[in-house]
Formats: structure tokens, sequence, C-alpha cells
């Protein structure tokens, strides 16, 4: 069934939503735990954004932005170099990386900033992790012409450095934050002060399916583009539905948004793949599904990395956008539901397949993305059927990164 | 406990005085001497924080004490237990002040059933607002300890009557958008807003968020029953230390009396 109509869900939100409409949770995940400062603009981005959904002339401008300024429809790419290396005829990648910007990002921050226009709203803020979604915030904010702040922790600012430049470009202003473990967790505690202090004024745009209510279904809906393309694109270049769709996962937009297209059809397998870091037994990775509990962080009831005693615990990751203790509620529900399979990868498998696919395709993944194709490269020969994966982002921005994580040095 | 405290205050004509302190901090043995020496300065009602590693209420005085509480090894059960030791020595009402998911983790009946066990009167949770879950709420409404429920300066008008309804203790303005933090000036509609919260509500109304002068607590002092100090006198015992705390908290009193 190839879904008809515009950019947003509208005719689908029947067919595919698993939220409960009286609570707005994913099962039991989700929910709103938010300090009462923010419930009034939260119920007003609800109310928005539900206006928005029914307004074909929002529709109309999204969708009009989105071939004209962000290059979709992103195409779909028999990698078949990859697939042998993989074991498997048939591997597919949806390229994302091709969009504006370099990633999936921009897919919900282009949704969120025309929101935050109807509201009258003219300040934005955002958190980063890589700084994929701060430059494709700041990238937003330009062209719409509105004041945008970045919280970025330190730890990034320093692994991230050319995206810095590049949100400064973009006429941003980043933030660095140096409380508590200095990266993505924290850059987003920030943002949210902010916003609790400037609510009147400013819009949060989060990054990723994470968050309070309405953003985990929101940023869901903006990124399903990415799935309803993919599956419309798959029954035409090759006639079937794929067997397995595979995308990383850190808070979970790029998959969530892979995903949403494919949950009612049930004989494709989902599989998310987070970021193992040294390996689980380590303690040192960010797979809040695989080895998480459920616990709640930045407004929402999902899978957490968290100690005995409640307090959340370090992630770790070689990939900035990955390094996050927490996971968007969806996943946590799809997980529970067993509608989606969740594993991991490790840095030095993700290291190795962002040099694979570099050498093997032309193409340089975010290490982000390196972590979905190390899973198919190891695990991909035992699927029947063609595989897709999200290519969700370009790896210009880890270049230097992995240089110097392979003892090259700085190249900047 | 807490509610007769307040209604006691009312009747000698003064606002209640409620400080806040992080528990383990400044130091991991510092909390039962900072309590006793609050209690014996003048509070009226204690505020305990248990920390969280993600306070993203509070400003960053008290993210730091947070962060150096929770590396000075602070757990629950060890704040609950140093809880039993104060309320050995005194009577002072303790509200603990903290956010939902060490609870989750403790178990949230468990939580409810020790704490009580453990002396404290009330439980106030940032990240819980009004009807965010049900079931959790009723649980917390339902146990001996105080709901303290939080109002904005941003919350309509038509939830305040329900936020009301399903708490217990006192009512917490807080004084202005944003997080905890010291502010050398009050908003000017603070006044006119607590009046209007106080018509609306049967529950005593204490004010907090920003206050950190004697100056400041008078002037809340006359228009709310409670005045909350945290972030200004998590500083002084940050940098002065216990005694230098509890001189601030008795002219903050002397103030309010």
């Amino acid at each position: 069934m190839v879904r008809p109509g515009g950019l947003l869900p509208r005719s689908t939100v029947a067919v595919t939503t698993i939220i409960d409409p009286q609570t707005d949770r994913f099962g039991a995940f989700g929910g709103r735990y938010v300090p009462e400062t923010l419930i009034k603009a939260l119920d007003e981005l609800v109310a928005a954004y539900a206006q928005a959904l029914e307004d074909p002339a929002f529709q109309t401008e999204l969708e009009a932005l989105s071939a004209d300024f962000v290059g979709r429809p992103t195409p779909l790419y028999h990698a078949k170099r990859l697939g042998k290396a993989a074991g498997h005829s048939d591997v597919w990648l949806k390229r994302e990386d091709l969009n504006h910007t370099g990633a999936h990002k921009i897919n919900n921050t282009i949704g969120q900033a025309l929101l935050a226009r109807r509201m009258g709203k003219r300040r934005i803020i955002a958190e980063t992790g890589a700084g994929q979604h701060g430059v494709a915030t700041a990238t937003a904010c330009a062209l719409f012409d509105m004041e945008c702040v970045v919280y970025m922790g330190e730890e990034d600012v320093g692994r991230q450095a050319l995206n810095v430049y590049r949100m400064q470009l973009l006429g941003a202003e980043v933030r660095p934050v140096s409380s508590g473990t200095r990266t993505l967790k924290d850059a987003t505690n920030e943002a949210i002060r902010d916003w609790v202090t400037n609510v009147a004024s400013t819009h949060y745009i989060i990054g990723s399916v994470v968050g309070p209510d309405p953003f985990p279904r929101m940023v869901r809906d903006f990124q399903s583009i990415i799935g309803r393309e993919a599956r419309a694109q798959s029954l035409k270049r090759f006639g079937r539905l794929p067997a397995s769709v595979v995308a990383c996962v850190g808070g979970g937009s790029n998959a969530m948004g892979m995903f949403h297209a494919f949950v009612p059809d049930v004989e494709v397998e989902l599989v998310g793949v987070e970021a193992g870091g040294s390996g689980i037994e380590s303690g040192r990775h960010s797979a809040s599904l695989v080895a998480g509990t459920p616990g709640v962080l930045h407004g929402s009831l999902s899978y957490l990395l968290q100690d005995s005693d409640g307090q959340v615990a370090p992630a770790h990751s070689v990939s900035a956008g990955l390094d996050y203790p927490g996971v968007g509620p969806e996943h946590s529900f799809l997980k529970d539901s067993g509608r989606a399979r969740y594993t991991f990868v490790t840095d030095e498998q993700a290291l190795r397949a962002f040099h694979t696919l570099s050498e093997l395709e032309g193409i340089i993944p975010a290490l982000e993305t390196a972590h979905a194709i190390a899973h198919v490269i190891e695990e991909g020969a035992g699927v029947e059927g063609p595989i897709l994966i999200c290519l969700s982002g370009r790896g210009d921005k880890d270049v230097s990164h992995v240089a110097q994580v392979e003892g090259r040095g700085s190249l900047i | 406990m807490i509610s007769s405290v307040l209604a006691a205050r009312r009747n000698d004509g003064r606002a209640a005085l409620i400080p806040y302190v992080t528990a383990g901090h400044p130091s991991a043995d510092s909390t039962v001497p900072v309590l006793t020496a609050l209690a014996d300065a003048g509070a009226d009602i204690i505020e305990l924080g248990l920390p969280f590693s993600d306070p993203l209420a509070d400003g960053p005085t008290i993210q730091r004490s947070s962060f150096t509480s929770l590396k000075n090894g602070t757990t629950v059960e060890g704040v609950l237990a140093d809880l039993a030791r104060f309320r050995a020595e005194r009577d002072t009402p303790v509200v603990l002040f903290t956010y939902l998911n060490p609870l989750l983790r403790y178990g949230v009946d468990d939580f409810l059933t020790d704490a009580a066990k453990a002396g404290a009167n009330g439980l106030l949770l940032t990240d819980l607002p009004f009807g965010a879950d049900p079931q959790l709420e009723g649980a917390v409404a339902q146990s001996p300890l105080d709901f303290i429920r939080l109002v904005a300066p941003t919350t309509e008008a038509d939830r305040i009557p329900e936020i009301a309804e399903g708490g217990s203790g006192f009512l917490y303005y807080i004084s202005r958008t944003g997080v905890t933090g010291a502010r050398t000036e009050l908003r000017q509609d603070l006044a006119e807003e607590v009046e209007a919260l106080r018509a609306h509500v049967g529950l005593p109304v204490a004010v907090g968020f920003g206050i950190s002068t004697p100056e400041q607590a008078r002037e809340v002092g006359a228009i709310a029953d409670g005045v909350v100090v945290g972030s200004a006198l998590v500083q002084i015992l940050d940098e002065h230390g216990v005694e230098a705390g509890a001189r601030f908290l008795a002219e903050l009193r002397a103030a309010l009396d």
C-alpha cells in the first residue's frame, strides 16, 4: 500500500499510530514529566500542531520546502559492493545523507520552525550532540529569520569543531555546556532550563523523538517521510517490501522516521542498532534499549541507563550523536511489544564499517550511521529478502575525529 | 504537621520561613548538622533536596550542590537514615524535594513508606506536574506525606483549583518562570498573583524561586504564608559553612518577625 497525500501522515495516522489518545503515551512509555512552568507551552504546542496537521497550507509549504530546499525525495540506492561484503545480494541504502545539511535532521527542523512561526515565536533553542541537529536548526532559523541558540556539551564542542563553526556561519549562537557529563544529556538539560525561563518567546526544537509529549510523536511525524518514501521506493524498485529495515538508534529519530511507515507491515523486521561503545560488559556504552531499565529523563518515561539509586549513568560512544543515556519512548514501546528488535555494535565495529562503506561504495557515512552499516555487515547474510538501511547522515563531520581516534593526529 | 505549623505562624502574624538545602552538601556527613542548625536558627519547615544527576529545574547553585552531593556518595537510603537521626532530635517538619526517577528506582510505595517512617512530612516532585501520572499522584496523595504541588506564573487559571485539590500542606508558588536561583529583584506582579492565588485555594501559599535577601523575604512574607529560600542559602553553605548558613537564616527570620 503506497500512502497518498502530503508529507505529514494525516491520512495514515489512523493506520499506524500507537498513541493512546487518552494519555498521549506509547503503551506505558512517554508522558509529560516536566516542571509545571512548561505545561502551558506544551498545551499550546499540542493545539498548534493539531491545527497545522489540518491546514493544507502548512502541508503545502512544508512539501515545497522539502522538495526545493532540502532536496527530497532522497534516492534509494542499491549498494552492491556493500552487499557482497555482507554476504547478501540485496542491500539498499535510503540516502538521507543527501539531504541539505547532510543528514535526516533537517526534515524535523524545517517542520518545527514552520510551526514556531505559526505560533509567533521568533526565538529558537536546540540541543545538539554531533552537531547535525544544531546545524539543521541553525539552517532553518537562517531560512526563517529567527534567533537561534544551540546548547552543546563541551566534550562535543571539542570533537565536532567543524559543526560548531558551521552553526556560527549560519548565524546561530553556540553555548557550550560544562555541567554533568558535558555531552548531549546535559546540553538537553540546559536547553530545557532555557525553555523554562524564556517559555513565552521561545520554541524548543528538540532534535530527536524524545522529551515530553507532543515532541516524540511530532518529531516522528516530521521524520516519517523517510519511511514513507522508502516504502514506496521499495515497492517500485524491487517489487516487494524489504525483509529487514535497519537504522541506528541514539535518541532514535532516524530509526523512528524510517520504521513508522513499516510498523503495520508485520512481515517486515525492524532492527534498531544502538552504540555498544567498548562493549556492554564494559559499562561504557549507550545501549539504553539493550541494557537499560525504564526511568524518567527529559520529560518522558523510557528505557534509560541508570544506577541502582536512580541516578542517570553516563553514556559512552565514539559517535557524539549516539552518546545519550535515554531513548525515544516509542522505541521502548516497540521493544516491549516485540514489533522491533534492538541490538548493538561496538565503537570498533562502527569505525571499521565507516571505512568499509567509504571504500566499497564511495560514501563516507556518519559515525552514527556506521553502526547500522556494521550490523548489516555482521548479520546481513542471515536475512532472506532485501535489506533496507537508513543512511541517516554523511560523515564529513567525523573525518577529523576518526583520524584522531585512529592516531593520525588532528586535521584541523 | 505542616499545615498546623503554617496555621500557628499565621496566628503569630508572620509568614513561615522555609529554607531549602541539598542533602549530602557541602559534605557527606553534613546533612544532620545542617538540618539541626537550620531548625535552631528559626526554620519553620525545611525542604531537603534529594540530589538527582539531571536537575533540569535547578539553576547553577543547586546543580552544583547536587553534583557535589552525588560525588560525596549520597544515596536515597542514606538521606532517609540522616533524616531519621535528625527527627530523633528536632520536630521541625521536613519536605523532601526531588525528581521522580530516584523514587521510581527505589519503588514509589516503598519510598513513601520509608520516608514517612524516617520522619518526612511532605514530598515535592519538580517533574511530576498535576495530571502527568494519575496513578502515581494518587499513591503520593494517599501516603502519610503531604503532597506539595507547584503553581507557576504560566499556569492557566482553570488548572489551579485542580492542582490545589490534589495537594496538601501548602501550595508552592514559583515566583517567576525559570529555574531555581538567586535574583536581585522580585517581579512587579508577584503580590497581585499571590493574592489571586490565595483567593482561589484553601491551602496556605508559600513562594519560592529567587528569594535571596532578608528584604526580599520580608516583602514576600507580607503577601504569602511561607517564604522559601534555597540557592542563596546553599551558596553560603558552600562557601562559608554551616555556621554562616545558620546566621543567614537567623537574619531572614528576623526580617520576618
